[in-house]
């Protein structure tokens, strides 16, 4: 009697939960696996509400294809083994499309696992869209038909902030420190590479290497870059790092030049004011607000109003956009069949321009800013994080001059 | 080159303090309890954001004063309630109830605070330059920082060995049937260990709070790193807690401002049959270097730098 109530009320729970696996069955969810928790949980946090927040537009015209878009997190904790445990996770809840940023270690796994679950698994295959992880390597020699990525890779980057350091010949000396993982490991590289050929007169004083999201004292590192004599700094520090990066600059009074890649994330701002270094910290990004169109400043004061925080991920709107419109061209919501659509799709960028997702290798080719931290300027609209000081665009790249060749030998379905 | 030598020795002196305020606590409690306490760097948490929350709403100088006591209180309680009930289960039963301790309390964290680093500031009575060494500057505050921490290890000493609860306190280290016999509250003396232990992480939470950063995973990244302190300093010594603070905080600090690799001591060609071991420089591998240290010591000296008994 009594192995009969447990099975029949385990049969009753398993009818319940297939029941409301089909009452969900209805949204198109979207997997969004970045750091929850931990050293990265800053940015991660931050990007979730971005696609929540794009989610909801798309919603609000009527979903894609009439479904309506559903954003489900996963806490990958910016490592590649747990990272695949949540995608592994999200496909057993019937997810297609996986979307990811931060850590191209993370990326690489990611990639690797959603290729081959789709060779396995054909009619079923999942889609990986990548809007943050920058390493090179990811649309050439590991390049997927499954992976779309849009932000520039970090080569695309360094390119543009070279040749933005050409024209300052008062930068003598450059001190690198990156994340000792793949993606910092290729910013040193290719900063080395391309210093030597467009500025050969420039000497690397230092050259560092750091645990990722491990440092909470960057104390030492700064009296090893003041020792050094630098005038300049490169990193590609992200989330945690460049923020105590920057603090402990400003505690020390180091007063060189920064040129990053992303000082305007959480913490960022806080720690350049107190630097006090006006428009001496520079990145490089894909959009300014305090300079774009006037659709996308109005979708930034509606993104700051909502969540209080600043709308850092211009292509994660890209990436969104361009995915509703795939999917509603291709009419179906399938990946492969969104897939196709996306491949050489030219739109109007979010901060204007017009990008193209490259069928080659799947990496989309946009403008790029190289902007510096400082005091609002008239007319400049944005501060950032209550500081009163804002972005100023210093230079702009257009997309067709970040094309670089890629050696991805794609592999289609 | 002096001064790198000057401002290393100065950041890793402070961070030694650092690490000494949370490792005296925890050698203290594992010493007298037996008790391994996972849960030691989430009271440092607890006292950042504490710190936090009420310098924000009343100033910096009252939540120097009261954090610490609110985390110390906290402590009591989780001894009195939680502790002393899973005591008679073993010691298995408490390391697993602080191990689990650590996780909720980092949970309890993100729920009220967000995962998110919150705004936590150096008061703007002490954001000024302390002095200005070979065009560095160092601020006010860590200097600061350094003063708290001199000041609670000297009355830390001064209560032990002076006062009659340090008495009782270091006779129940060894003794602690004998201290019951002589009519002692033995079960109060471990809750005020625990809660006194608990307040000095929590302080040095409120003052580092504002320095470094106040998250939710900050216990988790020192945790690690206070076992290490206690190993190398010998179980159950105060002195070798301090010592092994301060060997570490320097340690740390120096290598990573060493790029000397294997490659340069021995040559490129025979570092090169090392594979990437050879070329990887000493700031590279700083952070694992406690830890070696940690499993020499358990090696060749298990008592501790200090200790008088085996780990």
């Amino acid at each position: 009697m009594r192995s009969l109530v447990i099975a029949a009320s385990l049969a009753l729970g398993a009818a319940a939960a297939f029941g409301a696996s089909l009452a969900q069955a209805d949204n198109l969810k979207i997997g969004y696996i970045d750091p929850l928790s931990g050293g990265g949980a800053s940015v991660g946090e931050v990007g979730l509400k971005h696609f929540q927040f794009l989610a909801d537009e798309i919603n609000a015209k009527g979903g894609v294809n009439g479904q309506q878009i559903e954003i489900v997190p996963f806490d990958g904790k910016t490592n590649p083994q747990e990272s695949l445990i949540q995608a592994q996770k999200a496909i057993d809840q019937g997810i297609r499309f996986i979307t990811q940023g931060n850590g191209s270690s993370v990326a690489g796994a990611l990639l690797d696992f959603v290729a081959k679950y789709n060779d396995r698994n054909p009619g079923k295959e999942v889609l990986y869209f990548n809007y943050a992880a920058v390493d090179p390597v990811l649309t050439n020699d590991k390049c997927s038909f499954w992976h779309f990525r849009w932000d520039a890779n970090s080569d695309i980057k360094m390119a543009a902030l070279t040749n933005f350091l050409k024209q300052r010949p008062a930068v003598k000396k450059i001190y690198l420190i990156n994340q000792d993982y793949s993606f910092g490991q290729s910013v040193r590289t290719q900063a080395r590479a391309m210093l030597k050929e467009k500025r050969p007169d420039i000497e690397i004083v230092g050259d560092e290497l750091h645990p990722l999201l491990k440092i909470t004292d960057f104390s030492p590192y700064i009296a090893k870059i003041k020792a050094s004599g630098a005038d300049t700094v490169i990193t590609g520090n992200w989330g945690q790092d460049i923020a105590l990066l920057l603090k402990a600059a400003a505690d020390a009074g180091l007063q060189t030049d920064f040129y990053t890649y992303y000082a305007g994330g959480a913490g960022g701002p806080t720690a350049i004011k107190q630097t006090g270094l006006s428009d001496r910290v520079f990145d490089i990004v894909e959009g300014n607000a305090n300079d774009a169109p006037a659709s996308a400043q109005k979708t930034e004061q509606e993104f700051r109003d909502k969540y209080g925080v600043t709308l850092w991920y211009p292509r994660a709107v890209n990436e969104m956009r361009m995915f509703a419109k795939a999917a509603n061209e291709a009419k179906s919501n399938d990946p492969k069949a969104v897939a196709a659509k996306l491949e050489d799709m030219k739109v109007e960028g979010f901060d204007g321009g017009e990008i193209v997702m490259r069928k080659d290798d799947h990496q989309l080719f946009q403008d790029m800013f190289v902007r510096s931290f400082g005091p609002l300027k008239p007319g400049q609209k944005f501060d950032e994080e209550k500081t009163g000081w804002g972005w100023t665009t210093q230079g702009r790249v257009a997309g067709k001059d970040t094309l670089l060749p890629t050696t991805c030998k794609m592999e289609r379905p | 080159m002096l001064e790198l030598i000057t401002f290393s020795t100065l950041n890793g002196l402070l961070y030694g303090m650092l690490l000494f305020m949370m490792a005296s606590g925890l050698t203290l409690i594992f010493s007298m309890m037996g008790v391994l306490n996972f849960a030691h760097a989430s009271f440092y948490m607890l006292g950042a954001y504490f710190g936090f929350e009420i310098s924000r709403r009343i100033g910096f100088w009252p939540g120097f004063v009261v954090a610490p006591l609110l985390v110390g209180a906290v402590g009591a309680l989780v001894e009195r309630y939680g502790l002393r009930r899973v005591h008679r289960y073993g010691h298995v039963a408490e390391l697993l109830f602080t191990f689990g301790l650590a996780f909720v309390l980092e949970e309890l964290v993100n729920m009220f605070w967000g995962k998110l680093p919150v705004d936590y500031r150096v008061p703007p009575s002490l954001d000024f330059v302390a002095f200005r060494l070979f065009d560095t500057t160092y601020p006010a505050y860590r200097m600061f920082m350094l003063l708290v921490a001199v000041a609670m290890f000297a009355f830390l000493i001064a209560v032990l060995t002076r006062s009659r609860v340090g008495l009782i306190i270091q006779a129940a280290l060894t003794h602690p049937d004998m201290v019951a016999m002589l009519g002692h509250n033995v079960p109060r003396i471990f809750m005020l260990v625990f809660g006194v232990g608990a307040a000095l992480a929590g302080l040095a939470g409120v003052i580092a709070g504002p320095a470094l950063v106040t998250q939710p995973s900050m216990a988790a990244l020192l945790g690690p790193i206070l076992f290490v302190v206690i190993v190398v300093g010998g179980l159950g010594s105060l002195a070798g807690a301090f010592v092994a603070s301060l060997l570490i905080g320097l340690v740390q600090t120096f290598a990573v401002a060493i790029n000397v690799s294997l490659a340069d001591v021995v040559g490129a060609e025979a570092a090169a049959r090392l594979g990437d071991l050879g070329t990887v420089t000493v700031a590279q591998i700083a952070p694992v270097i406690p830890y070696l240290l940690l499993v020499l010591v358990l090696i060749f000296r298990p008592k501790g730098l200090m200790g008088t008994r085996e780990t």
